[in-house]
């Protein structure tokens, strides 16, 4: 269904159709409330970037939208989340479903304690790619998507844990895009990598969101990378205890002609 | 500070310094003490005929055969029975019941009770449970699962804390790739949680495998080769115990199967540590 439009490249961003809307989402722990009545609409093949300093509830916002917040104690989410025609909120949901088309990166890359290989066949493998050879021509396919596969080839039986920071990260990636997602969240997934590593990620992100037609929302704390490669963006910020979307729009109207004082503040480094 | 205060400050720290080595020494000395006293005393009596020959004259000549056989079926059944039973409880424990929830606080607590009940009441509650309202009666079966018994607090503690000890953005990293909570169990939380049952099997075998007052009211005494796992058999501590204080001049089998025994618990302790950085290396 999201892969109605391919030809985006002639299409201005502003003509595409709202992919994800969100109404008055709002999540508490412990009726401690995180963030609160946040409502905008992400369209279809663009990057999202939220920004905001810490503490403003943009993680957990990005794990509403696979539904992880399922798996946190205490944990509560309402409004709606409208993805084409099924509300993701709605408990009859299938999540495992669900969360093969929404691929998740984590700001800490965390491969499975396994082989480089494996890490990306055992996803698959739950997910009933039953052919083996198959699998192997997925494990290459996305391994050189992430630019990994030069380095890992002769050692694909090796642990993933003695992978280097970056390339955690991007064997994350991989494991995520062997599932082909429609849609990918990120929670930071630079800042815990070193500045070149950090780099070769965000050139595969813009490269990747061309390649296959992701829609790819990012949290970050990284205002100049938003700005590179953000077509949206959007400010989270605490009030009164509780965190709430400031400003949402077009990268380029939230960079250089932001409306709220907060966005301003934000981006000029003057607040945040 | 003077001099001299100074000076006597030194020699505090000196004396403190030999106090320091002094209690782990005699600690280690008695270890090798009561190791070299066994190895002295029964290294004479150790040859392939010694392990496999029957014993004579109620244990002062011929061998241990029977009695290993008894012991390995023993542990076996007390394996088999535990193991299963362990690791899911400390699934239920770490993965379903949450740190405040009643019933896994229940759980703990009663194994924690459980853990602290002496060997010779377990040998009641088997002799009275499995030897007479089963009708097992003396059996390698009902020792063997007497021994599991006694073994599950161990055994359940330290696989959930091994669980526990697994990070918890593995559990977030597989659920976000839409990875069922049963694989994720099987592929990845329990194959990380292996060292953490090793340790406890070590420590459970070692346990069981040095139990006598557990097993004399359940596997019993006879010390002929066991034909089936509902034949009484003896295990190699009892049989320690049975030549050292009931037999005179047995003792020098004693000392021998006593080295046995030492030596089997030793194994043991290397088959684990060798499965543990088997299992380890993936973590580097």
């Amino acid at each position: 269904m999201t892969k109605s439009i391919t030809n985006n490249s002639q299409s201005s961003i502003q003509d595409l159709q709202p992919l994800i809307q969100i109404q008055q989402l709002s999540l508490s722990y412990k009726n401690k409330p995180a963030f609160q009545d946040v409502t905008f609409s992400i369209p279809q093949n663009s990057i999202t970037a939220i920004v905001g300093p810490s503490g403003c509830g943009k993680s957990s916002f990005l794990t509403c939208l696979n539904r992880l917040s399922d798996l946190i104690p205490n944990c509560q989410v309402s409004g709606h989340i409208q993805l084409g025609t099924v509300n993701l909120l709605s408990p009859k949901i299938n999540t495992t479903a669900l969360r093969r088309r929404i691929g998740m990166i984590f700001q800490k890359p965390n491969p499975f304690p396994m082989s480089i290989k494996k890490n990306i066949v055992f996803p698959l493998k739950e997910h009933g790619f039953a052919n083996a050879q198959e699998r192997e021509q997925i494990v290459e396919e996305v391994l050189t998507d992430v630019g990994l596969w030069s380095e890992v080839k002769n050692r694909l039986e090796d642990s993933a844990m003695s992978l280097s920071g970056g390339q955690k990260q991007r064997l994350c990636l991989a494991r995520a895009l062997a599932l082909k997602p429609e849609i990918l969240l990120m929670d930071e997934p630079c800042s815990a990598l070193d500045p070149i590593s950090s780099g070769i990620v965000e050139d595969l992100i813009v490269r990747l969101r061309h390649k296959y037609h992701y829609t790819i929302i990012i949290v970050t704390h990284n205002l100049a990378q938003a700005k590179r490669i953000a077509d949206y963006a959007g400010l989270f910020w605490v009030e009164e205890g509780c965190g709430r979307l400031i400003e949402f729009g077009t990268a380029t109207q939230f960079f250089n002609a932001p409306e709220h004082e907060l966005t301003k503040a934000y981006i000029q480094g003057t607040k945040g | 500070m003077s001099r001299k205060a100074s000076s006597k400050l030194i020699n505090l720290d000196q004396l403190f310094k030999v106090v320091i080595w002094l209690i782990p020494l005699s600690i280690t000395a008695i270890f090798i003490w009561i190791l070299s006293d066994i190895v002295i005393g029964g290294i004479g009596q150790i040859s392939w005929a010694f392990l496999t020959t029957n014993p004579l004259d109620a244990g002062r000549d011929g061998g241990i055969a029977p009695i290993l056989v008894s012991t390995f079926l023993i542990l076996a059944v007390c394996l088999v029975a535990s193991v299963p039973i362990s690791i899911g409880t400390a699934i239920l424990l770490a993965e379903f019941t949450p740190n405040q929830n009643w019933f896994g606080r229940l759980v703990r607590r009663s194994l924690d009770v459980l853990a602290g009940v002496p060997s010779i009441v377990f040998g009641l509650f088997g002799n009275a449970f499995f030897a007479q309202t089963l009708g097992l009666g003396f059996s390698i079966l009902s020792g063997g699962l007497t021994l599991a018994c006694m073994v599950l607090p161990i055994l359940i503690r330290s696989t959930e804390a091994g669980l526990r000890a697994v990070p918890q953005e593995y559990r977030l990293n597989s659920a976000a790739l839409g990875i069922s909570k049963t694989s994720t169990l099987w592929h990845l939380l329990l194959p990380a949680a292996t060292p953490g049952l090793l340790v406890g099997l070590v420590l459970g075998l070692g346990r069981a495998i040095a139990e006598t007052a557990a097993l004399i009211f359940t596997s019993g005494y006879v010390d002929r080769m066991p034909t089936s796992l509902l034949d009484s058999g003896r295990s190699l501590s009892i049989h320690i115990f049975d030549l050292s204080m009931n037999v005179s001049g047995g003792d020098s089998n004693a000392y021998g199967s006593a080295l046995i025994l030492i030596l089997i618990l030793l194994i043991i302790n290397a088959i684990a540590a060798w499965l543990g950085s088997k299992y380890n290396y993936l973590y580097d």
